[in-house]
């Protein structure tokens, strides 16, 4: 297995989602950490565009060949598109999840919320501590 | 798997391990005013001859043959192979082994349990069975709200739906959802216009019985429409499964959940349970609907086998956010319907319901003929109302039948309602004496 890496430009929580900026919208996915716990992802259930998330809430699960989990909302706001593919390809998560694998997109309620989420120094440190 | 009773010796080794002198010291523990201080008030044993012939003699006393009564559960010749397959020791368990390194053949009747039930209703997907009709068709009240993400709670059913089905539905959707009647008119069938009007974009599901209670075919395409027009789940429970051997398919008319009572196929009345229930839908929905699901694979060498899977959705996974509450099934039975079945095959099982129809429709026109008219205009299986006498009951006692069930139990406003079910244990004779005897 690779070394799991967490890309510095990114956010992230203690649920091990991540969150980028893409202008005044955030993309949300799960961390390399996430994925790699999971093992092989088979499935992911994902909100409708114009649903409204809920920092700390469950926005959806993804399923594993020995789990499933809830994916937990870094932040509030409205999905404004989500990741369609990942229904016929979930493996993606596996192979790409900062890319190809991510899942939501959304426009934040609150614009302050992204920089109070947890940086990829502080974020590794924790998986650490976790691991 | 064996299963042996304590000796004596057991029970004393036991309780020396524990360090306690008697059964009565263990139990000291229970205030002695709930203990009971006395033997149990029952008869002495009887020996087995004398067992034998006491059994006999309450048997006498039930009328002979199979009653005119379906509602629900269905009598209908078991072969005797049934049974006799039933005991084999790999089969014969309340519990079903489930490891796939020692349950193939288990686990591959489950499979081709599903199979049969795909078939049937003309699904993509089924489950390992259901504990019966009444509870298959609340479990799909919530899975019609999953499949709306939660958004929706109105689920909107048919009042010619089994009474007792309505019942569990409303026990299951009692706390935050709304469960809507609709009527039914004159020819027995829901009422349409009602429906439509009834169905909003609150609605997560509507539930059609199919045939019905009255043992109706519903406009299954029909209500169909009007559920999926409005973005609701189509749901039709069948309670007389027999009659797939006949009717179209619900997937073929455009239902997205089929569920039902299986007892028809392999399972006796077993004096009402228990019952077989079970559970088909679209593939798209897979992973909300639920229950155990047997699936086929392969092995290292290449070689099919079967396991269970989809288990993450399920209570030992998930806990409180499992799928649906139900994390068994009724296995035995399944496998008694899946045997039946096998040995029908495609043409036994449409010779069967063709039988089943064609008797009940000459005990329809006879009686009919004799003054003992239909209660509903609607089309048939093997089920039908008719307006009886006020001492239909008595006077089918009194001819030495049994069954009929007098609607006004359910529906007060069907006070002359007598509902009977006629099937391939009911010959030319013994509907005469039917006839005879009510009019």
């Amino acid at each position: 297995m690779a070394e799991l890496t967490y890309p510095a430009e990114l956010r992230y929580t203690k649920d091990h989602e991540w969150a980028r900026k893409d202008g005044a919208n955030v993309v949300i996915g799960i961390s390399a950490f996430a994925q790699d716990s999971l093992g092989d992802v088979v499935y992911v259930e994902l909100p409708e565009v114009g649903d409204t998330i809920t920092a700390g809430d469950s926005f959806g699960v993804v399923e594993s060949t020995k789990a499933v989990s809830e994916l937990i909302a870094p932040l509030s706001g409205k999905v404004v598109e989500r990741n369609d593919s990942l229904v016929d390809s979930p493996e993606t998560v596996n192979s790409d999840p900062y890319g190809a694998g991510w899942m939501i997109k959304v426009e934040p309620s609150d614009a302050g919320a992204f920089d109070k989420l947890l940086d990829a120094a502080a974020y590794t440190q924790f998986t650490e501590e976790q691991g | 798997m064996r299963y042996f009773p304590h000796t004596e010796s057991d029970i004393q080794e036991m309780l020396q391990k524990i360090g306690v002198q008697s059964l009565d010291q263990l139990f000291s523990t229970i205030p002695s005013n709930l203990r009971l201080d006395r033997p149990l008030a029952v008869e002495p044993a009887l020996d087995e001859r004398a067992l034998m012939d006491h059994l006999e003699e309450l048997a006498s006393k039930q009328p002979k043959g199979a009653p005119f009564l379906g509602a629900g559960a269905y009598p209908h010749h078991v072969p005797p192979s049934v049974d006799q397959l039933l005991m084999r020791g790999e089969l014969y368990t309340a519990y079903t082994p489930y490891q796939p390194e020692i349950a193939q053949g288990t686990l591959q009747i489950t499979f081709e349990f599903q199979t049969f039930v795909t078939l049937l209703t003309g699904l993509e997907v089924a489950n390992a069975s259901m504990y019966d009709g009444a509870s298959a068709a609340a479990e799909a009240a919530l899975m019609a709200v999953r499949i709306s993400r939660e958004k929706k709670t109105k689920v909107v059913v048919s009042r010619a739906l089994h009474p007792e089905y309505l019942d569990v539905i409303r026990t299951y959707l009692q706390e935050g959802y709304e469960v809507v009647e609709v009527g039914f008119g004159p020819d027995g069938r829901t009422d349409l216009a009602a429906l439509e009007a009834a169905v909003d974009e609150n609605t997560a599901g509507v539930l059609i019985g199919y045939p019905n209670f009255f043992g109706v075919v519903e406009d299954l395409a029909a209500a169909a429409k009007i559920a999926s027009d409005k973005g609701a789940i189509a749901i039709s429970c069948t309670a007389e499964a027999l009659s797939f051997g006949l009717l179209q398919a619900p997937g073929a008319l455009g239902l997205d959940i089929a569920v039902g009572e299986m007892q028809s196929f392999g399972n006796g009345l077993n004096f009402g349970g228990p019952g077989l229930g079970f559970f088909a839908t679209r593939e798209k929905y897979l992973r909300l609907f639920p229950g155990r699901v047997a699936g086929a694979t392969v092995d290292r060498n290449g070689d099919r086998g079967f396991v269970l899977t989809l288990s993450t959705r399920e209570q030992h996974i998930r806990r409180e956010k499992a799928t649906s509450n139900i994390c068994t099934n009724h296995g035995l039975n399944a496998t008694a319907a899946t045997i039946h079945l096998s040995m029908l095959g495609k043409h036994g099982l449409r010779a069967l319901a063709l039988l089943n129809y064609r008797r009940a429709r000459y005990a329809r026109e006879q009686l009919a003929a004799h003054g003992v008219a239909p209660l509903f205009t609607g089309p048939v299986f093997n089920e039908f109302a008719v307006r009886a006498p006020a001492d239909a009951q008595e006077r089918i006692v009194e001819a030495g039948l049994s069954g009929g069930l007098p609607l006004r139990r359910y529906f007060p406003e069907l006070e002359d309602g007598l509902l009977l079910c006629v099937t391939e244990l009911h010959d030319k004779s013994r509907i005469d004496a039917l006839v005879a005897a009510l009019s």
